[in-house]
């Protein structure tokens, strides 16, 4: 694994805690590793798996699904069906021969933004032991938007 | 679904230096740069930076740049939505583009304030904004909904906070139910004697308010009530309020008090009397509760425990006495809900240095409120634990619980001052010697720290220095028979042991023990430390992420009266701002069902937390109802056909977004 390697990670956050944990973490000043780069969804049982895998084909090393802390979930108790969907995942991924332990479920609640910090650093240097996924990149073969249809 | 104004549309970026908190780790002008040369066949016809994007000036770039460049999107790089989206979207609808059509991408919340490298934070903010470039093509055009609001309003607790409130949306001719778990409203505050700065007789000020709560036709007053079940959204909240049984027809009642005069059984009153009194099992906290009809406690009641005495149904006039009533479970439907839930104290016994629960004349603050309290267990003498010896030297132990890294570490605010009003106390009736121990002196609000400078004046002694024990154990024959405070007094360098006859502990506020549950139950969340947590601290300190749910009063942290008073007419007034504008605009963030496509599997049918998919068995296909739907999209993940789409966060938008965020740069 070569010294500059440099995870690429994608994690997904509900709008109600863990992407306020990032406005909490933000306002706060608490540094993280930068290599995490977030996407809203509206709660975490909105988490396809399928977004997990076009992230991971897409070139993203690790992928990162945070939600509500159970029982605080803001849609009643849909982060147990993330909690289902994630641990399925985990081993869809291992028959595709992945290492489950790029895939990581947080629990950040939105005054939780020093957690949040500390999960995704250490998520970060899970992946960077892992390092590289190194799949194919076979989406830059075709162009963005042919790609987005086809999958769509 | 709706339909695309075009597959690529014409984009506007627009990146904001916010002042320096993004241009300082931001390349601001290197990014708007970038975007225009290297997004532009992903649409981008015009990117902008701005000193700041949020001001009028900024928002008119944007305005202009919509009419000009006919831009279909527009992005802005700058903070977090969840602070401005409103404002872009806005600005957005005001030159004619549907507000959904416009998206903001935080790059300070998640780029320059939490990263270092300029180099790198520079990049990420181009992915960020890559990401959303890509997502907002496939943004539809949207309208929110419209639901009518009830106008009936819950406030949860009766303290000074919720009395408050409920009386602001009562007297505007508004219906409240004011719920309180106690048998009476009125809060820590009808505990006090006297308030701080101005000592006004707490309860002299109380009172009339809680008799207008009371009496208040508006108001439906609902004590010694639980609220146990809370259903539906703002506007139509659905809410199961348990009325304990208080075994006292009220309707028959009086209040005239026979009934505890008569009855035989002494309880100790941990609540009211915080330990130092006593109360009947058929009782009223206070003289003055409002409501005035007592309630018989059944886990101390004789008749509910041994089988007979019935002395109180016996001697009352009015017949009134009921046995055989049940709880009930009183169903109601209001449009806002206001959460005034309070504070529980510190349990001094946790600082088992200070020797509280040990040493007999150890008090905490509350006992000593009780204490100095004409209406309390010694009528207001300030006396030790045998209730007749006046104390000749007072200690007054401050931060007890607070501050600390072993317990809580804020600063409970009031303890300062509720310390101060003590001394003054104790000098005025007692006389004795007062030492105040403290960390540092907090008096800051108005005629707080004048009051500070009579106490001074009056001859309190201020040691500053944090108590390291309180002990009984005399070294010294002065010491003999009293108790021995061991502190350093960091002024003067010095370790000083100081006899007294009588500790306070300035116990500090927590959140109630329940506070968790009671915001599960409501859907808001408390912060680290356990209070209910604000939209935003600054500029929404009483409204939740949940909209339709605000809060008042220490429940949301530490806070003195006139503090707490504030909170609750405020959200009072966000209440009838929303009664008045008798409906409420909701996010379209819902999901729908492609009836061509659904194959009616039922997959969806038991995910929804809401429960509102519904399977038409005739078609056999699954609908679901939009006016009810709250967006999370858990239905639109499991769908195996695809068939089900979510307004904001289609699928398309998110493999867009994921597609833009990994985009080679």
């Amino acid at each position: 694994m070569s010294q500059s390697f440099e995870p690429v990670v994608i994690g997904f956050t509900c709008n109600w805690c863990s992407y306020r944990a990032a406005d909490t973490a933000g306002t706060a000043r608490v540094k993280y590793a930068p290599n995490v780069r977030l996407i809203r969804l509206m709660c975490s049982g909105r988490l396809d798996p399928t977004f997990v895998i076009k992230a991971l084909a897409g070139g993203a090393d690790g992928v990162m699904i945070t939600g509500c802390h159970p029982g605080d979930c803001h849609y009643i108790d849909q982060n147990y069906k993330a909690l289902r969907r994630f641990l399925l995942l985990r081993r869809t991924l291992k028959g595709l021969g992945i290492d489950p332990g790029r895939i990581k479920l947080i629990w950040a609640s939105a005054a939780e933004g020093m957690r949040l910090a500390a999960e995704i650093n250490q998520f970060v240097e899970e992946i960077r032991i892992l390092g590289p996924l190194g799949w194919p990149r076979w989406d830059k073969e075709v162009t963005q938007n042919e790609n987005i249809k086809e999958v769509a | 679904m709706g339909e695309y104004s075009s597959i690529n549309p014409r984009i506007g970026v627009y990146v904001c230096h916010c002042g320096t908190n993004i241009s300082s780790t931001v390349d601001v002008e290197n990014v708007r740069d970038w975007a225009i040369q290297h997004l532009s066949k992903n649409g981008v016809v015009v990117s902008r930076d701005y000193k700041f994007m949020c001001s009028s000036l900024g928002q008119e770039i944007i305005e202009k740049d919509i009419k000009e460049y006919g831009l279909e999107r527009v992005v802005v790089a700058a903070c977090s939505p969840h602070l401005h989206e409103k404002t872009f979207r806005t600005a957005s609808e005001k030159a004619g583009l549907n507000p959904y059509l416009t998206e903001m991408t935080s790059i300070r919340e998640q780029v320059s304030w939490v990263h270092t490298d300029k180099k790198v934070a520079t990049e990420k903010a181009k992915y960020l904004i890559a990401g959303t470039v890509e997502r907002i093509k496939y943004n539809e055009s949207l309208e929110k909904f419209n639901v009518p609001i009830d106008p009936n309003t819950l406030v949860v607790g009766g303290g000074i906070a919720g009395i408050q409130a409920a009386l602001e949306i009562a007297n505007a001719g508004f219906h409240v139910y004011l719920v309180e778990r106690e048998p009476s409203i009125g809060g820590h505050m009808s505990q006090f004697d006297k308030t701080f700065p101005t000592l006004d007789c707490s309860a002299c000020i109380l009172t009339p308010r809680m008799v207008e709560a009371g009496t208040n036709p508006n108001i439906t007053l609902l004590t010694w009530s639980e609220v146990v079940n809370v259903t539906g959204f703002v506007g139509n909240f659905n809410v199961s309020i348990k009325k304990k049984a208080r075994y006292i027809n009220e309707n028959l009642c009086t209040g005239c008090g026979i009934c505890w005069e008569k009855c035989p059984k002494k309880v100790i009153d941990e609540i009211f009397e915080a330990g130092l009194g006593y109360r009947k099992a058929v009782y009223t906290p206070f003289a003055q509760s409002v409501p005035k009809y007592p309630v018989i406690d059944h886990e101390n009641c004789t008749f509910f425990q041994k089988g007979t005495c019935k002395a109180c149904e016996k001697f009352c006039p009015t017949g009134s006495i009921d046995f055989e009533q049940e709880d009930e479970v009183l169903n109601i439907t209001v449009g806002n809900v206001i959460l005034a839930t309070g504070y529980d104290l510190f349990d001094a016994r946790k600082v088992s240095n200070y020797g509280y629960g040990r040493l007999p004349n150890v008090f905490t603050s509350m006992e000593f409120e009780r204490l100095s309290n004409a209406s309390g267990p010694t009528g207001g003498e300030i006396t030790l634990r045998d209730g007749k010896t006046r104390p000749k030297t007072v200690g007054i132990i401050h931060c007890v619980g607070s501050r600390d890294k072993n317990f809580n570490n804020y600063c409970s605010t009031i303890c300062c001052m509720q310390s101060l009003k003590f001394s003054h106390l104790v000098k005025e009736r007692t006389g004795a010697d007062v030492y105040e121990f403290y960390i540092d002196m907090r008096t800051a609000a108005k005629s707080y720290d004048e009051f500070y400078q009579r106490v001074l004046e009056e001859g309190t002694l201020f040691v500053r220095g944090k108590v390291a024990e309180v002990s009984d154990a005399a070294r010294e024959p002065h010491e003999i028979g009293k108790l021995i405070i061991q502190v350093e007094d960091t002024l003067i360098g010095k370790q000083r042991r100081i006899p007294v006859d009588m500790v306070v502990l300035s116990i500090g506020m927590e959140p109630r023990y329940d506070a968790k549950e009671i915001g599960k139950l409501f859907g808001i969340s408390c912060s680290s430390d356990g209070w209910f947590m604000e939209r935003h601290p600054k500029l929404d300190p009483i409204s939740t992420m949940t909209e339709g749910i605000y809060i008042a009063g220490s429940a949301t942290g530490p806070k003195d009266i006139p503090a707490s008073v504030s909170q609750g007419a405020a959200a009072a007034a966000r209440v009838l701002d929303k009664i008045l504008q008798k409906e409420v605009e909701l996010e379209p963030i819902r999901a729908s069902v492609d009836e061509t496509i659904c194959s009616g599997c039922r997959l969806c049918n038991n995910l929804c937390p809401f429960n509102v998919i519904f399977f038409i068995e005739d078609l056999s296909i699954t609908r679901v109802n939009p006016a009810l739907c709250q967006g999370c999209g858990t239905c639109v993940a499991a769908c195996p056909a695809g068939a089900i789409s979510g307004t904001g966060f289609s699928n398309q938008q998110i493999f867009a977004q994921i597609d833009g965020l990994l985009m080679d740069i």
